[in-house]
């Protein structure tokens, strides 16, 4: 697995999403998982049975820590008690890198709960990377953000989503959850190719991978997180996966959740592409990724 | 037009009530043309309008903030019937609008916004508002703040009329005027058993429902919303326990709070002093107080 310093360093394998109706499965059975993904938001309380629960969780598998409200593309402030809260439960769950959206959900204090699409402009990604640098900052963990399904797009846009994400993380110096769920689902409500995004992401920012099933309307795809991930996602994962190398990755499934066996076998199925399939091929995956850090190195230092 | 401009133009719209029909409102509540707006903002493609991107947005936002507070209020909407219920959820919204990070705070208004819109919950208000209390304090125990608990010993080792006693955090008092614990539970029990039942059995179960809520009589009942293994317990209590434990959250001395609960008490004098004993035992034996930091006079 690629260790680089947006996943501190670490290689973790396949997780899943860590759901209430696995809980009871997960504590009797005690199956073997390679890390589980929590959603930050439902673990920042004072107390009660969702501390009691992670805790039991941290004791015996690898967390790492998922956001869906920090909003580093609202232009108004970061919220510093949601920082507060959130700091609490870094050093809590000692997670090795932390993980939100690049989006906006809020103005002037009033949430949307929804994972709003940035207007691709340079004013926003300045704002944002400015955002992700404060939180950083805060709350001392290696941050990536996440590329969201999208249905609107914003006359204002003035570079592609790919562009924007790459200005973005360059600027703060971040990391990249890729989500080629996400990418696929925009892709088909904007018409745009897939691979192209794939091949112009910042390759050597990507510490994550994210996978999930979708529901497809009459007119446009909702990303809804309620099955598996259809043939094509799998295929698009797969190319992520040669372009990157082996990447730490999570299957999402949020709604309709079947049971935990059904959920971590479908998940389990991303090892077919992260295992290399020959020593030459696995040779091959190091040079790229040898290759790009050097070139990204070298650009970093003007040569 | 600026990003900060930008975002508050489309989460107006998005804020919108939809329409009967749950799309979304040509115009806004204010009167202004919605295509207008989001025409000038949203790209149009080849299968969707400006309007009908948006309005994904504007119906993902209701369907996701209506159902967050129809599973934290199940009993509310026993109360006061679904399609009140409905009504009442949007006007909330629309008059409070979340305001927090986390939808687990998405009904920590409702309270107050209630007993000021008495319209919104016809002729069962004071039972709708005794509901929503009680939802409120389960949620509030659910996951608030425990602290290390003070044992019976610690206690009857500093015990005299000057000591103060904490309250876990955790722990919410109530005094309600309907017995509206029962019904939650009841609408809880219900909702489990209703997951796995045919729709003719539902019927018959709202039927019931609806029943049990026109026959439930006022009847004042003194409530302590706690948990025991995380899980929370709803604990009748007499008056004057409440009337104590009350007096000691507002950080009152332990003289005077047995005071207080005793003024107009209809307990026979002779059985104040065990009443009080088997009280305090009970409550320390499941954990209800920690230390409360001194207190030091000023001379």
């Amino acid at each position: 697995m690629p260790a680089n310093r947006f996943n501190g360093y670490s290689e973790y394998g396949v997780g899943i999403g860590l759901r209430i109706p696995h809980y009871h499965h997960i504590f009797e059975k005690k199956p073997v998982v390679d890390w589980f993904e929590i959603i930050s938001e439902n673990f920042m309380v004072d107390g009660g049975r969702p501390l009691y629960v992670l805790d039991q969780i941290l004791d015996r598998y690898r967390v790492v820590q998922h956001g869906v409200s920090m909003y580093f593309g609202s232009a108004e402030a970061l919220n510093r008690e949601h920082l507060r809260r959130l700091k609490t439960l870094v050093k809590r769950t000692k997670t090795p890198w932390l993980t939100d959206h690049l989006c906006w959900g809020s103005v002037d204090g009033r949430y949307s709960h929804d994972l709003l699409p940035m207007p691709y402009t340079l004013e926003a990604a300045r704002k944002t990377a400015q955002k992700i640098r404060e939180a950083r900052d805060f709350l001392e963990v290696p941050i990536c953000v996440e590329n969201v399904s999208s249905y609107a797009e914003f006359h204002v846009s003035e570079m592609t989503e790919w562009e924007f994400l790459t200005e973005v993380v360059e600027e703060a110096d971040c990391g990249i959850l890729l989500d080629v769920n996400n990418i696929y689902v925009s892709s088909r409500n904007h018409s745009f190719d897939p691979l192209q995004y794939l091949n112009n992401v910042p390759q050597e920012r990507v510490a994550q991978i994210h996978i999930a099933g979708h529901s497809k309307f009459k007119k446009y795809i909702l990303d809804t997180h309620d099955h598996a991930p259809i043939d094509p996602v799998w295929k698009l994962y797969g190319r992520a996966i040669e372009l990157l190398g082996p990447t730490a990755t999570l299957l999402e499934w949020d709604d309709l959740i079947p049971s935990f066996d059904e959920v971590h076998h479908e998940a389990l199925k991303a090892r077919k592409f992260l295992q290399p399939k020959s020593p030459v091929q696995s040779a091959a995956a190091s040079v790229n990724q040898f290759a790009k850090s050097g070139a990204y190195m070298a650009e970093k230092a003007g040569i | 037009m600026g990003l900060e401009q930008l975002q508050r133009a489309v989460l107006e719209v998005i804020q919108q009530p939809l329409t009967d029909s749950e799309g979304m409102r040509k115009r806004t509540l204010d009167g202004k043309p919605v295509k207008k707006i989001v025409d000038a903002i949203i790209k149009p493609n080849e299968r969707l309008t400006s309007f009908e991107r948006l309005e994904i947005y504007n119906r993902v936002y209701w369907f996701r903030l209506l159902s967050s507070l129809a599973d934290d209020y199940p009993g509310l909407r026993a109360v006061i019937g679904q399609r009140n219920f409905d009504k009442l959820l949007v006007a909330y919204l629309r008059d409070c609008p979340s305001e927090s990070f986390t939808l687990r705070n998405l009904g920590s208004r409702l309270e107050p916004w209630l007993r000021d819109h008495p319209e919104f919950a016809p002729r069962r208000h004071p039972i709708a508002m005794d509901m929503v209390r009680l939802e409120w304090a389960d949620i509030e125990a659910f996951d608030g703040k425990a602290e290390p608990a003070l044992r019976p010993e610690d206690l009857s080792a500093g015990a005299g009329p000057d000591l103060r006693l904490k309250l876990q955090p955790y722990i919410q008092l109530l005094d309600l005027r309907y017995p509206v614990d029962d019904l939650l539970l009841g609408v809880r029990k219900d909702d489990e058993d209703t997951e796995f039942a045919s729709n003719v059995f539902q019927e018959r179960r709202k039927h019931k429902r609806v029943q049990a809520v026109a026959k439930l009589k006022p009847a004042e009942i003194y409530l302590v919303v706690h948990r025991v293994d995380y899980t929370v317990y709803f604990r009748r209590i007499d008056r004057e326990e409440f009337l104590i434990l009350s007096a000691l959250r507002q950080g009152k001395p332990l003289g005077k709070a047995i005071e207080i609960a005793f003024r107009k008490s209809s307990i026979a004098r002779q059985e104040r002093a065990s009443s009080v004993q088997a009280w305090f035992q009970h409550w320390a034996a499941l954990g209800w107080f920690c230390r409360a930091e001194k207190k030091t006079k000023n001379h």
